[in-house]
């Protein structure tokens, strides 16, 4: 069995606020690991670092056994960021967002392969949005737009798929929706690392989890129980089907939430 | 008498087309990265690179190629650090760059500052064959550029730390659509000047997103839009003897407004529908 992630007294430090403090972390092949901390305990930074997204001010991190730097196989990891980035305005569709998962397998000037395409179409059809596809995303709710981020990683076909906060502010259809996506990625033996502020239907997935307070590592091990969770220092309760409120109001966006 | 029987005038409609399909055409990248006033400040850079060419007997356009470039790769490096002060540094980069213009022409024997204004404005009929070369070459080499990195340039405009993620070389992709953005700057300050040479990147993306739901048909059409402001808005200044710079970005401006009405017409109605 290989090592997907392996950090070594990882330390982030963004603006002289020390965010890591030392973390040391391997995820093997296969593991479905569970991050979790109250807000601002770092563990955004962590996964981003361990993908080498974020740079390290002390420590080592490596991905399938080499530095980020050097690291050549990224079709491997699929990352699934926090929340869409719908650019400076200009129009996106699903499809175009997911169709973009395929691009650490495809060289630069060949046009798109039948075999991009057949992975998107799959992908879009995994998470249950094949019939938006031509529709932009900023005409989709919350939890619409988390899983065409997490089509665009399905479509890259990837063996680790690192997930920041996926059920952050997604309504409960969507939390369902990622679980089943979820499991059907644990059954294929994929590893997955993803931070969450609790878990939720997520719970039967996870391995094992790490709990970060303050930028350290307090806990690595079983995952703690639905009460634990809630009992974790600094733990504020958010309803996962509260919306969270939009940096700045999409086109359609509140239209979308209601129809949700 | 028409356009057509004036030499100057068919160089001047070629580079327009060439102007209109690659300023919109980079302009969408730009838009998407939110930098949709970078092309302002390369153009405010690449007025020093003009007057070097006249202080030291060389062509203004090649001058200018050189330092908007440079001026693009400074400014990348400035936001790429992400620090907080990044766009004071841009605006300082700005200033200096207009101020040196004004500067160093003042220092040229026998030009002075009346000399800039057909790069400011621009001046597309004084055009000439060789001119025209330079410009279609240039116009070329961007479009074949974004055709080859376009896939990689969408996932970097749209959220840089995925593409960081997928392993694309994300400081280098940063460094290329400066780059591209500083060379199409230079190709269209012959048409609009340096002052209104954003307009072209910008309002025609701008025009085209009121009315599209994809990228790839944004793009489209807005060097639609962009050809169809830089002919129409030069043939008419022909006609009506009024200066084509000003002329062509007036059109592309009348076109975002009609676009925003149609728009929002078109959004309504398809709400009307579904809440129905």
């Amino acid at each position: 069995m290989s090592t997907a992630f392996d950090m070594t007294a990882g330390q982030v430090t963004i603006d002289g606020r020390k965010i890591l403090r030392g973390v040391d972390l391997t995820v093997d092949d296969g593991e479905v690991v569970a991050v979790l901390g109250p807000n601002g305990s770092g563990k955004s930074t962590l996964v981003r670092a361990l993908l080498g997204v974020q740079p390290l001010s002390g420590g080592t991190t490596l991905l399938y056994g080499r530095p980020p730097a050097r690291f050549r196989e990224w079709w491997r990891i699929g990352y699934v960021p926090q929340r869409l980035s719908v650019g400076g305005g200009v129009p996106a569709t699903v499809r175009e967002v997911v169709a973009s998962g395929r691009i650490a397998r495809q060289r630069r000037g060949r046009l798109t392969s039948s075999a991009d395409r057949q992975a998107v179409a799959a992908a879009l059809n995994e998470v249950g949005l094949s019939d938006r596809a031509g529709d932009p995303v900023s005409s989709l709710s919350g939890g619409q737009q988390q899983r065409v981020l997490i089509a665009r990683a399905l479509a890259g076909e990837p063996d680790a798929f690192v997930l920041d906060e996926p059920t952050a502010g997604v309504d409960s259809g969507s939390q369902q929706m990622l679980a089943e996506t979820l499991s059907a990625l644990v059954e294929r033996g994929k590893t997955v690392v993803l931070v969450a502020h609790e878990l939720g239907p997520l719970e039967p997935l996870i391995s094992r989890a790490v709990v970060l307070n303050q930028g350290c590592k307090v806990h690595d091990g079983a995952p703690p129980t639905a009460v634990g969770t809630h009992a974790l220092p600094g733990h504020d309760h958010v309803h996962p089907h509260e919306p969270e409120p939009a940096e700045t109001t999409l086109p359609g966006w509140a239209l979308a939430q209601e129809k949700a | 008498m028409t356009i057509f029987d004036l030499d100057f005038m068919r160089y001047a409609l070629v580079a327009a087309v060439m102007v209109g399909l690659t300023a919109p055409a980079v302009g969408t990248f730009i838009v998407q990265r939110r930098l949709a006033l970078l092309g302002d400040g390369i153009g405010h850079v690449a007025l020093t690179g003009v007057a070097l060419g006249f202080l030291t007997g060389t062509a203004p356009v090649a001058t200018a190629v050189v330092v908007a470039a440079l001026g693009a790769v400074a400014i990348e490096m400035v936001r790429a650090r992400g620090k907080t002060s990044g766009d004071v540094a841009l605006a300082l980069l700005f200033y200096g760059g207009l101020a040196g213009g004004v500067m160093i022409i003042y220092l040229t024997p026998g030009e002075s500052t009346a000399s800039l204004n057909s790069y400011l404005f621009g001046a597309i009929t004084s055009v000439d064959a060789t001119d025209l070369w330079v410009i279609a070459g240039l116009a070329v080499a961007v479009l074949a550029l974004l055709a080859v990195f376009g896939r990689e340039l969408f996932v970097l405009c749209q959220d840089e730390e995925v593409a960081r993620a997928s392993g694309l070389p994300v400081r280098f992709l940063g460094l290329l659509i400066a780059v591209i953005a500083s060379v199409t700057v230079v190709v269209a300050m012959r048409a609009v000047g340096l002052l209104l040479v954003s307009a072209l990147m910008v309002v025609p993306v701008a025009t085209s997103q009121q009315l599209t739901r994809s990228f790839r048909t944004t793009m489209a059409l807005s060097m639609v839009f962009g050809v169809l402001a830089t002919v129409g808005g030069l043939t008419s200044s022909f006609y009506l003897d009024v200066p084509s710079g000003a002329t062509i970005v007036l059109l592309a401006l009348a076109g975002f407004a009609v676009a925003l009405g149609i728009g929002r017409f078109v959004r309504r109605s398809r709400t009307g529908e579904s809440t129905a």
